[in-house]
């Protein structure tokens, strides 16, 4: 990457590694409920609390991408994209325990990474996201990294 | 598409998903998805994320595109759906990713389908890996992805 020409603000390659305030979530029945009727699955796990209870799961549980739901807080504007269209690029997804109602969930997230990329838009930055979601129990539920394209 | 059939496949009987019957290259039970504007405007309420470009004809067009575009996080919702329907209750998933690489648009007949890669263990856990993607009526994967499964053993 040549640097003089570079298109990221140095504001922005310095805030890396900048997390947002924590947000925490008291996970309700209903929003798992509403959630999975939104995404069409019909699972008796999201909605049905006698057949989830009955089921491996020994209670309702949350679809896997419900945490989209659980939105962070803002990051510093300094870890903001300086351009004003942004696409979302995709998430790669780590799970490691089931969220339940009543679970208290703690949300954060932090500016990872940002790259410059020529792409067919013209200049572009990929900017890193990487979102924690963990428990009341101080257990890590599952985490997201975002790619969001910038230009 | 046999909907009812299915729900009763996955959930009603104790059909369980073990390791030792799943084969490398073999397939994952395709998801079959047609949204509405309607579903859309539910996605974009359960999941807060209300960008206009999912739900305002006018709003999507003066940004350039042909109308609303389906959520990419909903496509990732569907993807997850795919493989928890079919791994079942005591499968668990273990990873999940995806990229959004074309937009997909409402009332348009959509598959979410898949293909085991790997199949290993790691210490005690089995483990699957799958390839997966969105596959539009014109056969176009607009959302591939990668999926890792874990899996109880005979």
């Amino acid at each position: 990457m040549s640097q003089d020409k570079s298109i990221i603000p140095e504001s922005l390659l310095n805030a890396v590694g900048i997390e947002s305030q924590p947000i925490t979530y008291e996970i309700e029945k209903g929003h798992i409920a509403r959630f999975a009727e939104a995404i069409g699955d019909d699972n008796p796990a999201y909605n049905d609390e006698i057949s989830a209870r009955k089921s491996s799961y020994g209670s309702i549980i949350a679809p896997p991408t419900f945490c989209r739901a659980l939105r962070p807080g803002d990051l510093p504007k300094a870890a903001e994209s300086p351009f004003s269209r942004n696409l979302d690029a995709g998430s790669d997804w780590n799970y490691f325990e089931h969220i339940r109602p009543g679970d208290r969930i703690t949300v954060t997230i932090k500016l990872a990474n940002v790259v410059e990329r020529e792409g067919r838009l013209g200049k572009m930055i990929i900017i890193t996201r990487e979102t924690s979601y963990v428990n009341q129990l101080g257990q890590i539920v599952a985490t997201q990294k975002t790619n969001g394209i910038s230009y | 598409m046999g909907l009812a059939i299915r729900i009763k496949e996955v959930y009603m009987t104790n059909r369980i998903l073990y390791w030792d019957d799943v084969e490398e290259a073999s397939e994952v039970t395709p998801l079959y998805k047609n949204a509405s504007s309607q579903l859309l405007v539910k996605y974009a309420g359960a999941s807060g994320d209300f960008y206009q470009i999912h739900y305002d004809v006018e709003f999507a067009k003066n940004n350039n595109l042909p109308g609303i575009i389906i959520h990419g996080a909903l496509k990732n919702a569907w993807l997850g759906q795919l493989m928890t329907d079919w791994v079942g209750n005591t499968g668990r998933l273990k990873t999940l990713s995806c990229q959004y690489r074309a937009m997909d648009v409402p009332n348009e007949d959509l598959i979410c389908k898949g293909v085991v890669t790997k199949k290993y263990t790691d210490g005690d856990h089995h483990l699957v890996d799958c390839d997966i993607w969105l596959e539009n009526s014109k056969g176009d994967k607009t959302t591939p992805g990668t999926a890792t499964v874990e899996l109880p053993i005979k």
